[in-house]
């Protein structure tokens, strides 16, 4: 009866042990990949019908914001151009704006509080699972797309930003032109009625408030829109997409 | 001194009622595809969930991640000898779990992580790849659920088979000395579920079921953009991703508990009532007639899924 017991056990252990070997085969091979992340085009588009593009994110009070807002990812960058402007107060800081659009311009952070201002208090949530709450001042994106007029054939906005995650390799972002004009995505540059902090993202970030934290791009240089992003950094949309997480961030 | 052996009765002649094995069709096709796909996409959504939490290994009440309102967390700290020691932390207390939470071994070198390597989908820290585990499998778990609950409803197997009705509820005290007792039926008794075994399923279908789908759904920002009220009434993202948890902790209760029953009643004849659909019973007479709308395919007696 022992000797039964002991084969069950360790045929129960050993298969138990080949199922997750088999999981981690299939998480390293190319097609086992991309067969489970197929997952991610279906729940866009459900997502996309049932809690459709015009709904807001939930707003909270001044008593709800947390009382650190946790900075994660790059908190100092160190590129020559970023600690040039830093060391003058972002002073000679302009966002560039260009690529598919009829006026490709720059902005000053006065030029854009004076396109238009909105303060939202909002929820951020990372993507390990953690949440912090922050009052967030800053341009909303459509108002900065109807000053440089999009072009008809413009899909998407890329953020490209002055942090390197490593060598060469310097975080970006993107979202989808509908995502864009949403009335809570800014251009933020100031955190619970501060100048926005360095860590979390000086002088300017994104925040697109129904998607997870790393599609929020801090320390945003340029903007460009395009037709599509397969040609930019790893192609697939943002450096986080191209290490494996989704492009689409809604869940 | 001799004593004379009492002779046993001449058993081989005593003509008791002898009940007679029948074969009978107790789970339909559907129920036991559907029950072995949940079983499949409950074990990666446990192994990828828990790949998950390791990312953030604590868990808070509330809407944002309040270190006054921590409730679990798994910790790693460094003694001063250089050995490194795994924490549990449940509501105020703190537990040593080095080895298993908090702190174990990879390739043989103690890691600060959650949950072991052995337990998590896939085995090495790597979020973006269980967050694919997790959200393919849980359309699977979605969809599967959603057609066990329109097959159940069209088959009229939930208000059938599930629903107790009064005096079961009645006689629950019963059900819980048999199940104390760990004495099962196996006449006809056999073929129906009894009260217990019909509310532990319906609040793992209903409640479990819908309540981890619903808690899943209420971490998604942009679905809170939608149920904000649901969300508020859960006390916020981080309560959400709290009771997630702890359903997921329930499935697994419920798991053991179900295989522990498995195990007492009959392993063998219960598996191949799940796998073939016919289990054996111990009857005196034929089995009744099945009623009108419940004649199975194979035209067999009576299903009982």
């Amino acid at each position: 009866m022992t000797e039964r017991r002991r084969f069950l056990r360790t045929a129960l252990l050993a298969s138990a042990g080949a199922v997750l070997a088999g999981c981690d085969q299939i998480s390293q091979s190319r097609t086992g990949a991309a067969v489970l992340g197929s997952a991610e085009g279906l729940t866009r588009r459900v997502q996309q019908v049932v809690s459709p593009a015009h709904l807001l994110a939930p707003e909270y009070t001044e008593a709800d914001i947390s009382p650190e807002f946790r900075p994660n990812g790059t908190t100092m960058p160190t590129t020559v151009d970023y600690q040039n402007l830093l060391a003058n107060k972002f002073a000679d800081y302009r966002l560039r704006v260009d690529g598919l659009v009829q006026r490709p311009s720059q902005f000053s952070i006065a030029q854009l509080q004076a396109l238009a201002t909105r303060t939202q208090i909002t929820r951020h949530d990372c993507v390990e699972g953690w949440s912090a709450i922050g009052k967030w001042q800053g341009t909303p994106l459509a108002a900065v797309l109807s000053q440089v007029g999009v072009a008809a054939q413009a899909r998407y906005v890329v953020f490209h930003c002055f942090d390197e995650m490593e060598a060469d390799t310097p975080y970006y972002e993107s979202l989808d032109i509908i995502e864009a004009h949403h009335p809570q995505t800014l251009l933020a540059y100031s955190l619970n009625g501060q100048p926005l902090p360095v860590a979390n993202g000086a002088p300017l970030r994104l925040r697109v408030e129904r998607q997870l934290g790393y599609k929020q791009a801090k320390y945003i240089s340029r903007i460009e829109l395009v037709s599509s992003f397969t040609q930019i950094g790893g192609g697939n949309g943002g450096y986080w997409e191209d290490n494996g997480y989704e492009w689409y961030a809604g869940i | 001194m001799t004593t004379a052996k009492p002779q046993p009765a001449s058993s081989a002649f005593t003509l008791a009622p002898r009940a007679i094995a029948h074969h009978v069709l107790r789970h339909r096709w559907p129920i036991r595809v559907m029950h072995w796909i949940n079983l499949i996409a409950l074990t990666v959504m446990l192994g990828s969930g828990l790949q998950i939490f390791n990312a953030s290994p604590s868990l808070h009440w509330g809407n944002w991640s309040d270190p006054q309102h921590q409730w679990l967390a798994l910790d790693a700290y460094q003694a001063a000898d250089g050995s490194a020691h795994g924490t549990t932390q449940i509501g105020r207390h703190r537990f040593d779990t080095t080895g298993v939470l908090g702190v174990s071994n990879v390739d043989g070198q103690p890691q600060a992580r959650g949950f072991p390597a052995w337990s998590t989908i896939p085995g090495p820290q790597w979020l973006a790849m269980g967050r694919r585990w997790h959200f393919f499998f849980g359309w699977i778990f979605v969809i599967n659920g959603l057609c066990y609950l329109g097959y159940s409803l069209a088959s009229r197997h939930l208000q059938r088979d599930l629903l107790p009705d009064r005096g079961e509820l009645r006689g629950i005290g019963g059900s819980i000395r048999d199940h104390l007792r760990l004495r099962h039926p196996d006449g006809a008794a056999a073929l129906r579920y009894n009260v217990l075994q019909k509310l532990a399923y319906l609040i793992v279908i209903f409640v479990f079921g819908g309540g981890i789908v619903l808690m899943g759904l209420l971490m998604s920002p942009r679905m809170d953009a939608l149920l904000a009220p649901v969300l508020e009434l859960v006390g916020g993202r981080q309560s959400a991703r709290s009771i997630h948890f702890i359903i997921a902790v329930g499935f697994v209760a419920f798991a053991l508990v179900h295989v522990l029953m498995v195990l007492l009643s009959g392993p063998a004849n219960q598996l191949r009532g799940m796998i073939t659909g016919y289990y054996e019973v111990h009857l005196k007479h034929k089995p009744p007639a099945p009623p009108r709308s419940d004649v199975s395919a194979t035209g067999q007696e009576s299903a009982h899924d």
